[in-house]
């Protein structure tokens, strides 16, 4: 599987993006910086990063989601390429329209650096097939800006569609706050759009690959995306 | 011409920072404070004489990136009016 990796001014996870995608995929990705009016092709998947784009000026990812790089990002996923949006690539994806709602400041007006838990509502899409429906998974969320927000329509299209990606849950350890870090409407965690081919998520899988930094249940998600897009 | 998008969270969106904002006010034993809501102010000059164009060209700044419409709504005023 051949991945490009989108960077940003601003984007400080796209390594740790890089190291998963490369040890899942057996390969580096492209990586393409925000400025590029084209992406390679073909790319069997495009990964937007973590990170505080343009110092999150405006509104989390309101500038990156109009960078030059997006017109070719949009496209590609218009033409079936999935995408993945981690943290800030999830705000550049709900900035840019590719999915609905937005992400505003966390209720709590704190940032927030912790291991949850998640529920994965669905494990037949590329991104979690690896997974078992309904598991409870641990991954870190870190954060100033996570609370999910829809009004009441578009949320309940998402749940009757079966687009909530995932779900904070109770755990079993872990969590030293509230079970929802954010105040996110309905806990959700992440989305994908209507051909669940683009997935946002606040929490971060490419911090989750290795047992001897905090956890491997992140790296269940590259690996359903190498057996589903190999 | 100088314009100016005044731009707002919809009824309804939670505002943190403006519920914040009304605790401290309360605390600083400010009475009679009732709900508190954060916008943001927005000047751009503008090199344009005519106001319906400024007030145009204004508009399409906020609905291209200024304003988010799944959050926020906004108006332009020009300076001087």
């Amino acid at each position: 599987m051949k991945a490009a990796l989108i960077v940003f001014p601003g984007s400080n996870c796209d390594r740790d993006a890089r190291d998963a995608l490369t040890h899942a995929c057996g390969e580096p990705p492209h990586v393409v910086w925000h400025t590029e009016t084209d992406i390679p092709d073909p790319v069997d998947l495009i990964v937007i990063p973590g990170g505080f784009t343009h110092g999150d000026y405006l509104r989390p990812g309101a500038m990156a989601a109009r960078a030059p790089v997006m017109r070719a990002l949009i496209a590609r996923a218009h033409a079936g390429t999935p995408v993945l949006g981690i943290c800030n690539g999830f705000q550049i994806l709900t900035e840019c329209g590719l999915l609905p709602g937005a992400l505003m400041r966390n209720a709590s007006l704190r940032f927030v650096a912790h291991d949850v838990h998640l529920r994965v509502e669905r494990a037949d899409t590329v991104f979690t097939r690896r997974y078992r429906a309904g598991a409870l998974i641990r991954l870190p969320v870190a954060h100033m800006d996570g609370n999910y927000f829809a009004d009441d329509e578009t949320l309940a299209r998402l749940e009757g569609e079966g687009r909530v990606a995932f779900r904070y849950a109770a755990g079993s350890d872990c969590t030293p706050g509230p079970i929802n870090p954010n105040g996110s409407a309905r806990d959700i965690a992440g989305i994908y759009d209507e051909h669940l081919k683009v997935l946002g998520l606040m929490p971060h899988p490419e911090r989750a690959c290795e047992r001897l930094t905090g956890g491997t249940d992140g790296r269940h998600l590259f690996d359903s995306l190498v057996d589903s897009l190999a | 011409m100088r314009a100016i998008v005044e731009v707002r969270l919809k009824e309804g969106v939670l505002d943190p920072q403006g519920k914040a904002i009304e605790s401290a006010l309360s605390s600083l034993g400010f009475a009679g404070v009732g709900t508190v809501r954060q916008g943001k102010l927005i000047e751009i000059e503008l090199d344009e004489s005519d106001p319906d164009a400024a007030r145009a060209a204004a508009r399409r700044m906020a609905d291209q990136l200024l304003a988010n419409p799944v959050i926020e709504t906004y108006s332009v005023e020009l300076d001087g009016e």
